[in-house]
């Protein structure tokens, strides 16, 4: 196993190298201009605006552009922003709490609703729940975020006034009403993401355990005379979730990658909205930086989901 | 009344013979607008009562917190590098320039004790240096004084080559700025000019903490992200493209100011959402940049908790006639200036498309509010407004027009002459409200049998300075363009750059430059020289209204409407905002009543 795990980690060094020459290319071949704004600007002399390239390096040739960036990574550099002229790295650790805090929530949220839903809609298909469950699930996945994300705003913050919709990082009170305004600034992006994912993920448990529950090891044990709750958490349950386990550990590169549209309408500073603005702004090294540590974790976590079904499943074995 | 007769009557107030008030009522009988008749009064050195907005709070602090949202966050608080409006205004509450303009585009002192003028000796006769008195007593948050040692200072903090501060625009011109005592200081320039001011409107940075970060190293100060200024507010705590906050300054120079206790500047989001958060659910009390259509404003406003403010700017929505041939190749490049366009090189087919730009249905289903009528290029402040240029909307004229120049109609409707079909194409970005002034055209070109084909650009590229792609507005390679000019700044120099002949963008010079319209004249370029180095704003202001006569009889740039700056305020709010400078420039007045 330690053998697979090193073999795994050597392939993913050029995997890593062919995605950030992809995306620099990409950046470089895509139009636009981190200091377009200053170019309507009459005041602002175009001698200034291209002393500002020069001084970025942005005349260069890309081969040479990229060469400069990728020994400084490898030296721990990851540049600065063009725009905000902070480091890279400075300005991502700034999002991490949030992005977590919030995504990491939902994720949590979206798991507490999908497994016991997916199951009891399993174990009884068709029923009323089933039925009931089945249609909230396709009507909640079908529902982009952007739109429940402003019928929420609409109707808790402008109809009724409840609950805030600006979201802020360092809220001014203190104590536990500090928790609280974080919690009632929190209420909304966590539902509009927990209830999303929830919905897709309530599908994948039913199909999961409707696998399951048909085999022949369930119908021994219902015939051995075990109450049916032990029957669906220890012999159903456990074999049904590792497809889950997969899917939910293939998607926590996602927590960190943050929530571009949701984050976008909430104005939660997480690492989403660095992301979009940075694009935006052509703003090169946050860009690289953002996608690059994105790239790294999906690299990773699939290698752990890939442990994990191991682990779950001994019948699987690693060469 | 000639100008000799005005001259009389303005000495007759210096000398005391006429009363500053009746000189502006026989102004305004004639039809002058009472800021032109200031500024007349103010360009000849009358003594004017500076017209301080009213404030009434009686003491420091007191006003809680002030919550604004920009729905593009600062991204840094170093104003030597703010190259966006968003991280200008994001500087603006700690940092502070020797003046500021005010809503009609009139200078006012901030960190300077007086504005330099002929009559209090500021303005040097010769043109060749401006004298700046500093305000006594003020000092940097952190305790130090504030002198004429740090006004030197930024001046060669911006200027060092080797730091790229957007800043340096500021200071062309400049060739030295010179401490006199401490708390003076001169401005001297290269050779004569009449603007003296523009030196004066940069935020400035105190020398003590950023004198060992020059040029190269300007990037390793740390207070570029925790900034130390003279302004209102003190500085707290700064995420870039998320918040800034801060905290009232008690030790601030002016009387019982500020008033907050606490701001805070959030970013994010977009123009609609923010303007939600003043208008409807209060949650901010104010957001910046509201450029959403009007119709859906009026339905937030009803909300009650907010009102928008609309503040006339100088920048005009232009539509640009190609002077060039944008459809083949001259010494291997398009558009070449040294090419004619086949349509718009008839005057009577530039004639003919001014006529059917159709400014009213623009302003009254388009902009709304968000914008005024422009019939010039160059219509403020009052002493530039030409009154000469009235433009109208006819279809009836313009079909007459290209009747007579022998553009006949075909079989499709469609007008040509010697072969050539006018069918002409009209780019713009991609921005909701250009789009439905494209459609406007578009229609009355229909009536006049002038096909239009649209096209529209995505903004980051329309805008950039990309040499590779062919969409740029710099490259213009298309009939005809549309955008808005934005105009930092009151002085009309370097908006009126965009029709001089050694503007003319080519690719020799990559299309970085101003002209994009490749029309010039030797008449226009004798007129702009001409003003660069007259020192009589009275004359100099005419010779503005001239060249805005010039460029706008050319028939090649034609002004659809004014912008106005758009702010949602809340109603609790007494912010004196301006068109000519930065909204939060007159922050240190805002209070909640």
């Amino acid at each position: 196993m330690g053998a697979f795990i090193l073999r795994r980690l050597a392939l993913a060094v050029p995997s890593l190298l062919g995605i950030s020459i992809v995306l620099f290319a990409v950046l470089a071949l895509a139009p636009g201009d981190p200091f377009a704004e200053l170019a309507t600007n009459s005041n602002v002399p175009p001698e200034v605006r291209e002393h500002l390239r020069a001084s970025l390096g942005l005349n260069d040739p890309v081969a040479s552009r990229y060469l400069h960036w990728l020994v400084a990574m490898l030296h721990g550099d990851w540049g600065f922003s063009f725009i905000s002229r902070v480091d890279v790295t400075t300005l991502i650790w700034q999002r991490v709490p949030v992005t977590l805090g919030l995504i990491g929530t939902s994720q949590l949220l979206a798991l507490a609703i999908a497994i016991p839903v997916g199951t009891l809609s399993a174990v009884k298909p068709y029923s009323w729940f089933d039925r009931i469950a089945s249609t909230i699930a396709l009507a909640g996945f079908s529902l982009p975020t952007f739109f429940t994300g402003i019928l929420l705003i609409l109707v808790f913050s402008i109809k009724l006034d409840w609950l805030p919709f600006v979201y802020r990082s360092d809220v001014e009170a203190t104590g536990w009403r500090a928790v609280v305004e974080h919690v009632r600034q929190a209420i909304m992006p966590v539902c509009v993401l927990g209830l999303f994912q929830g919905a897709g993920w309530t599908r994948y448990v039913r199909s999961a355990v409707l696998d399951v529950i048909r085999l022949d090891h369930v119908t021994t044990a219902r015939s051995k005379g075990l109450a049916e709750r032990v029957v669906v958490t220890r012999h159903v349950l456990r074999n049904a979730l590792i497809p889950v386990v997969t899917l939910v550990a293939l998607q926590m590169p996602t927590v960190f990658g943050g929530a571009i549209v949701t984050e976008q309408i909430f104005r939660i500073p997480g690492i989403g909205s660095l992301l979009i603005d940075a694009i935006l702004r052509n703003d090169t090294p946050v860009i690289m930086g953002v996608t690059f540590v994105f790239s790294v974790l999906v690299i990773v976590f699939n290698l752990v989901a890939d442990l994990l079904y191991g682990l779950l499943d001994p019948r699987i074995a690693y060469r | 009344m000639n100008e000799q007769m005005l001259r009389e009557l303005v000495d007759d107030v210096r000398d005391g013979r006429l009363a500053r008030r009746d000189f502006i009522a026989r102004m305004v009988a004639l039809g002058v607008g009472v800021p032109l008749a200031s500024a007349m009064l103010a360009d000849v050195a009358v003594a004017q009562p500076a017209v301080e907005p009213p404030y009434k709070p009686t003491r420091r602090g007191g006003g809680g917190a002030l919550r604004m949202l920009l729905w593009q966050g600062p991204t840094l608080l170093n104003p030597h590098f703010a190259t966006g409006t968003k991280d200008q205004e994001g500087c603006r509450p700690f940092y502070e320039s020797l003046a500021r303009y005010d809503e009609n585009g009139v200078l006012m002192p901030v960190l300077a004790a007086e504005i330099p003028s002929r009559a209090n000796g500021g303005i040097a006769a010769d043109g060749l240096s401006t004298t700046w008195k500093l305000k006594k007593d003020v000092k940097w948050h952190d305790g130090q004084p504030f002198t004429a040692d740090d006004v030197v200072f930024n001046w060669q903090y911006a200027t060092d080559p080797a730091g790229g501060a957007f800043s340096t625009g500021f200071y062309t011109n400049v060739k030295s700025i010179e401490k006199i005592d401490a708390t003076t200081v001169r401005v001297n320039f290269v050779k004569p000019t009449p603007i003296w001011d523009r030196s004066c409107n940069i935020w400035l940075i105190p020398k003590h903490l950023f004198s060992a970060y020059m040029g190269a190293k300007s990037r390793e100060a740390p207070n570029n992200l925790k900034p130390v200024g003279t302004g209102p507010y003190k500085f707290v705590s700064f995420t870039p493209g998320d918040l800034v906050r801060g905290e009232a300054n008690m030790a601030y120079y002016l009387p019982n100011r500020p008033h907050f206790d606490t701001i805070e500047i959030k970013g994010g989001g977009d123009a609609t959402s923010a303007a939600r958060a003043v208008l409807q659910t209060g949650e901010f009390d104010y957001a910046w940049g509201i450029l959403v259509e009007d119709n859906v404003l009026k339905q937030m406003e009803a909300g009650g908790k907010g009102k928008m403010v609309f503040k006339p700017t100088g920048n005009p929505e232009m539509i640009m006639l190609n002077a060039a041939d944008p459809w083949s190749e001259v010494d291997g490049e398009r558009a070449n200036v040294k090419s004619r366009h086949f349509a718009f090189s008839d005057p009577a087919v530039r004639k003919a498309f001014g006529l059917l730009v159709d400014r009213k249905s623009v302003l009254d289903f388009v902009y709304g509010r968000l914008a005024t009528p422009a019939p010039n290029l160059l219509n403020n402040p009052a002493q530039f407004n030409s009154k000469a240029i009235t433009p109208e909307f006819n279809v009836d004229k313009a079909n007459a027009l290209l009747e007579a120049a022998g553009w006949k109609r075909g079989a499709d409707g469609v007008r040509a002459k010697d072969g050539k079909r006018l069918k002409l194409v009209y780019q713009t970005s991609i921005n909701s409200v250009r789009q439905k002034v494209q459609a406007i055209v578009k229609q009355a070109c229909a009536k006049a049998g002038i096909e239009i084909e649209l096209k529209t650009v995505q903004a980051s590229v329309f805008f950039s300075s990309d040499v590779a792609n062919p969409d740029t507005y710099g490259k213009f390679f298309a009939d005809i363009e549309m955008y808005l000019n934005t105009r930092a700044g009151t002085d009309p120099d370097r908006f009126m750059q965009q029709w001089v002949s050694w503007e003319v963008c080519q690719k020799a010079n990559g299309w970085q430059l101003q002209n994009k319209t490749r029309w010039s004249s030797p008449e226009f370029d004798k007129t702009f020289r001409a003003a660069e180095v007259e020192l009589d704003p009275v004359k100099r202001a005419a010779l503005f209204i001239q060249m805005n006569d010039m460029a706008c009889n050319s028939g090649y740039s034609i002004p659809v409407a004014l912008r106005a700056q758009v702010t949602a305020l809340s109603k609790s709010i007494v912010a004196p905002l301006t068109g000519w400078d930065l909204d939060l420039s007159g922050l240190h007045d805002w209070y909640r009543a």
